[in-house]
């Protein structure tokens, strides 16, 4: 039998964290554009849209991710598309941050004073114009530490992933624990290679919150 | 091309369905009640505890908070035994959640804990009541309804997290779907329904807690 060293799973563990890296940035930059489409349709006039967008936030928020990866697995193939683990993975976690940044978002636009809407209005703004010019970039503002702090999220829910056969870092580790049965020792690691991807960026996220709020008082 | 949908298929097969809810909303209870009060011991601690115990605490919190719930779970339930700790799917699944949900309410206390205006500590000290009588009767309850809502929705997603649990054969909701989609190969239709069943618990839940906290947590009390 082959002994596998600590260094050995643990470098097979720090390969496979590529791809963890690599699905959270697809799904936290592809949600971050879907999330933006979604949250200039909910901020037009249009009640419908409004509408449409929460119940698609709702759906989203209110069904485990776990559900939406199976489903995206299933459905893609269902369509006759290819799936791969990989273009499922990369749908589902994009919809899903799609559903929470666009909360996350609406939420920074309502806590934009109506005056600023009227006082873009009267200055002859069309809608795209006043959102553009006036409303974004103040929301930007608020709206950059929570964005931060839902990239923790992403990464963990790449993780996920692991059950449709993505192999990251989960996944990884499950398959390095059949092959050397220390289950304990490995997934510690794989615990640790998370909080280190993970720990970092929540700590960003609460200096820029603290930054924020300094700032704003 | 037509995609032809039988959900027949899978409604038929309700018993499961009905088992896999009740799993999920067992787990969820339990884990609700055992979190929260683990959450605001750790709030405790972090507030007001015994300075030796803050670093321990708040390194349990980071800990959980910044890793996945799979692999909190898979080490319990794989990696625990080989240090002589040997447990069913299920009771691995609940402590799991526990941990869990005590990690992220132990931060969702400690910030309704440190809303608590300085007059009413000051005035409960002028009452001699003791550190202890303080915080059970004067900073948490208000603590509690403060940020109730953000517990609410943390139990929730400790709810949604817990479809992984079926991962390592818990026989709740998601395992139920599974199962059927290994019996009839309606793999779509079978995680559609129990995405649409997951979607009603959590409306469910929502409203039954916040009618909970309305009604019987904090009714006397004005916020």
């Amino acid at each position: 039998m082959v002994e596998f060293s600590l260094w050995d799973i643990l470098r097979n563990l720090l390969l496979a964290a590529r791809w963890t890296v690599v699905l959270s940035l697809i799904a936290f930059v592809g949600g971050g554009l879907v999330g933006l489409a979604l949250l200039v349709a909910r901020t037009t006039p249009s009640l419908w849209l409004q509408k449409a967008v929460g119940a698609y936030v709702q759906l989203f928020q209110g069904t485990p991710l776990l559900m939406q990866l199976f489903l995206a697995y299933f459905g893609l193939a269902l369509l006759g598309w290819d799936t791969s683990a990989w273009t499922s993975a990369a749908v589902a976690l994009t919809l899903y941050s799609s559903a929470f940044l666009t909360e996350i978002w609406h939420g920074c636009v309502k806590s934009i004073p109506l005056g600023q809407w009227e006082a873009a209005k009267s200055l002859a703004l069309n809608f795209g114009e006043q959102l553009r010019h006036i409303i974004l970039p103040q929301a930007a503002r608020v709206a950059i530490p929570p964005t931060v702090g839902f990239l923790v999220q992403v990464v963990k829910g790449t993780a996920l992933a692991s059950v449709i056969g993505f192999v990251e870092l989960t996944k990884a580790g499950t398959m390095i624990t059949n092959a050397t049965f220390k289950p304990f020792v490995v997934y510690s690691m794989v615990g640790l290679l998370y909080f280190a991807l993970c720990y970092p960026i929540s700590r960003y996220a609460r200096s820029l919150e603290s930054r924020f709020h300094a700032h704003s008082h | 091309m037509g995609i032809q949908l039988d959900f027949a298929a899978v409604l038929v097969e309700w018993p499961l369905l009905a088992k896999g809810v009740a799993w999920t909303l067992g787990l969820t209870a339990v884990s609700a009640a055992l979190g929260v009060m683990l959450g605001v011991a750790c709030a405790w601690v972090r507030t007001q505890g015994p300075a030796w115990l803050k670093p321990g605490v708040g390194a349990y919190v980071e800990l959980i908070r910044n890793t996945p719930f799979i692999v909190q779970l898979f080490f319990i339930f794989f990696g625990l035994p080989m240090a002589g700790v040997r447990l069913s799917a299920e009771w691995a699944s609940v402590i799991a959640m526990v941990v869990n949900l005590g990690a992220y309410s132990a931060e969702i206390v400690r910030a309704g804990i440190e809303a608590t205006p300085r007059g009413q500590l000051e005035a409960a000290l002028s009452l001699a009541l003791s550190r202890v009588q303080t915080f059970t009767h004067v900073v948490l309850p208000p603590a509690l309804q403060r940020v109730w809502p953000a517990l609410v929705s943390q139990i929730i997603i400790v709810m949604l997290g817990s479809a992984v649990c079926g991962q390592i054969s818990t026989e709740e909701l998601s395992y139920a779907a599974n199962l059927i989609q290994s019996r009839n190969f309606r793999a779509f239709e079978a995680f559609i329904v129990a995405a649409a069943l997951y979607l009603m618990l959590s409306m469910a839940t929502r409203a039954s807690l916040n009618w909970l906290g309305r009604r019987w947590l904090f009714g006397g009390r004005r916020g």
